[in-house]
């Protein structure tokens, strides 16, 4: 269990973190998600005592790091691959941290043998591939066999075959009743593992919501429907009872999945022509784009008007046609603990 | 190995949890006092650990062999070309042990490059990071560093510097002290009855250990400035431009109103000292000997490693 209070971090002028408050619990994975820049990084290194917060605090299991003892036995947390000594052996890497927590010796060459690095232990890490150096990292988390699993972007770079075993890594940590915490810049990825979602950006609290109930509120499916008859088809649809609602273009949108059927047959009940009529599905990461559009810190500007782009991107998130309004427009679920 | 989750309050509003594992062990009442009971049996870890896991990091790592194996073959290689040049001469001039401070002038730069490499290689690579998360107990890291390096430094430094002065003392042994010389303090208490030049037992106690413990201090003061500077190129150079730059700068002072600044920073640069504990002190009428600068030394180190713990404690890693 995992507390954090108004945390906050504040480089001069610029916050990074804005008074976050939201809880990580254990028998799950939670899944900490926010663009490139929205503080990610900063918050874990102050949950881990490496920064110091310029507000709020941070609790493990009711204790501020620095009074845990043997830190790695409540948690182990992978930040950065790279954060190894290059020119060490694996295994001395591993070593001399177990020391310092009382793990015995043994202890090393197990977690070794987890990630998969015992034929490379006594090898200098500094000649690791990305995805060796990232078991590596793993394998500290690991070591003192913690209840709390941190991973800043574990898949980082890895391919599919390392994605898979994290992933997999994951979901059995939180089925043994651990806290798994794990960051992400993609949507697409957090949806496969995490079980609770904790959406940041620009340093600031976007939602705080179980992993179903983002995919109840976010992956909409609907039909869209064209026609040079839009009144005719409004009344037959809501004769119908079916919901209806008229987009800004002039075409319609009807909830549901596998609604292009019924919908066309009702048309054609009553000759109405249609022009299109299509099957819809928003996307999870449509959603978690439109949700963090304000709070994307670097946009890409269009080349030859960039003053405009960015005053469009402004405005208007940058979206697919297609998309449904932005659910915190929209005020969704109960769930939503919308930051300010 | 499971642990059951930890009983935990809801936050307020939040959403049932979904993945709250079915047929996970029942939650253990929290102890009274709403305090947090681990599964994990927590023993205090101390300093004792610290030190077992820093002696695997500087064991484990390539430099520490690397600047220990050139210094050990600069003080004793360098001292013996010495000593054997010395030896050519009927009378060397110069005290029987002092030939052993040019190799260890050289081999002073590999304490001082390990002293800083012990703390800069971990901001170099990061590691400081996953050490702070494995200890965050910032000082007791520092410490045990300081203490593992110093040690390992200073027992190094002395058998260097013991080889070498055995050599000496072998190789120049049996010289005849020309009458001329009887009153020079330099060789007071260290000329023989029958006139031939002698070692002290003070003498080969500052050649050797005093010697060693005034280059590990300086290798020590090098990890101060490492671990303050946080930058291995920076911290080496400040170094060494702080044991050269007194010398090199008093070479041109040649004005006669600065003279007495010239005097002080010669009397007073980091070589003074140690000529000073191999008997050639760089004034025979200088206010403090070898072992006063070697407490002056020291007294600096532990300035700058006072501020070390401080930054160290109080800094984003």
């Amino acid at each position: 269990m995992i507390e954090l209070e108004g945390l906050t971090k504040r480089y001069g002028d610029k916050l990074a973190v804005d008074h976050l408050t939201f809880q990580v619990r254990p028998g799950m994975i939670t899944g900490f998600l926010g663009p490139n820049g929205a503080g990610k990084s900063t918050t874990m290194r102050m949950m881990l005592d490496l920064d110091n917060p310029t507000a709020g605090s941070v609790r493990i299991d009711g204790k501020h790091y620095r009074d845990l003892q043997e830190p790695l036995k409540y948690i182990g947390a992978l930040l950065d691959a790279k954060n190894m000594h290059g020119g060490r052996s694996a295994y001395h890497n591993l070593l001399c941290l177990a020391q310092s927590n009382r793990i015995p010796a043994s202890r090393v060459a197990e977690v070794l043998d987890t990630v998969g690095l015992t034929a490379v232990a006594k090898k200098k890490s500094k000649g690791f591939s990305l995805g060796m150096g990232q078991r590596l990292g793993i394998a500290y988390a690991l070591l003192g066999d913690p209840e709390i699993l941190m991973f800043d972007e574990p898949v980082n770079g890895l391919d599919p075959e390392g994605i898979h075993w994290i992933r997999n890594l994951m979901k059995s940590l939180a089925a043994q009743g651990r806290t798994v915490f794990v960051s992400s810049h993609l949507m697409s990825e957090m949806a496969l593992t995490a079980d609770h979602l904790i959406v940041i950006g620009q340093g600031k609290l976007l939602a705080d919501t179980s992993m179903a109930g983002f995919i109840r509120e976010n992956s909409r499916s609907y039909v869209r429907v064209r026609t040079p008859q839009p009144e005719q088809f409004k009344d037959a649809a809501s004769a119908a009872g079916l919901s209806v609602s008229l987009r800004e273009d002039g075409s319609f949108e009807i909830e549901g999945a596998d609604m292009a059927e019924p919908v066309g047959e009702l048309a054609a009940q009553h000759r109405v022509t249609l022009h299109q009529l299509s099957p819809q599905q928003a996307s999870l990461e449509e959603a978690f784009m439109q949700m963090t559009a304000q709070a994307v810190e670097y946009h890409a500007h269009n080349l030859n008007d960039p003053g405009a782009a960015a005053a469009a991107a402004q405005a208007d998130p940058p979206l697919a046609q297609n998309a449904p309004p932005a659910p915190g427009q929209q005020g969704q679920g109960p769930q939503w603990g919308k930051g300010d | 190995m499971s642990y059951p989750p930890q009983p935990s309050a809801p936050a307020p509003g939040a959403p049932p949890v979904p993945g709250a594992a079915p047929g996970a062990a029942p939650p253990v009442p929290p102890p009274p006092g709403g305090g947090y009971s681990s599964p994990i049996p927590i023993v205090r870890t101390h300093l004792g650990h610290a030190f077992a896991s820093e002696w695997t990091k500087i064991r484990s790592v390539r430099s520490t062999m690397w600047t220990l194996g050139i210094m050990l073959v600069l003080v004793v290689g360098v001292g013996f070309l010495i000593a054997l040049a010395m030896a050519t001469d009927d009378w060397v001039g110069a005290p029987l042990l002092s030939g052993g401070l040019f190799g260890l002038m050289l081999g002073q730069i590999c304490i001082v490059t390990l002293g800083v490499l012990v703390i800069t290689s971990e901001y170099g690579t990061g590691m400081i990071r996953t050490t702070l998360t494995a200890s965050p107990q910032r000082w007791r890291v520092l410490a045990a560093k300081a203490v593992v390096f110093f040690v390992l430094a200073f027992v190094l430094t002395t058998v260097a510097c013991a080889i070498t002065a055995v050599i000496h003392s072998s190789v120049l042994s049996g010289q005849t002290v020309p009458e001329y010389e009887y009153d020079d303090p330099m060789f007071k208490d260290s000329i023989s009855d029958s006139g031939e030049l002698v070692a002290t037992g003070g003498q080969w106690f500052d050649a050797t250990v005093g010697a060693a413990l005034y280059v590990s201090l300086l290798g020590l003061l090098a990890l101060a400035v490492g671990a303050i500077l946080r930058h291995s190129a920076g911290a080496i150079t400040t170094m060494v431009g702080f044991i050269l730059l007194p010398l090199i700068i008093a070479l041109f002072m040649q004005a006669e109103s600065l003279k007495e600044v010239q005097r002080k920073l010669i009397e007073y640069s980091p070589l003074s000292g140690l000529a000073s504990l191999f008997g050639i002190p760089f004034f025979e009428d200088g206010a403090v000997g070898g072992w006063g600068l070697l407490s002056l030394l020291a007294a600096v180190t532990g300035g700058m490693l006072l501020l070390a713990f401080a930054l160290l404690s109080k800094r984003d890693v």
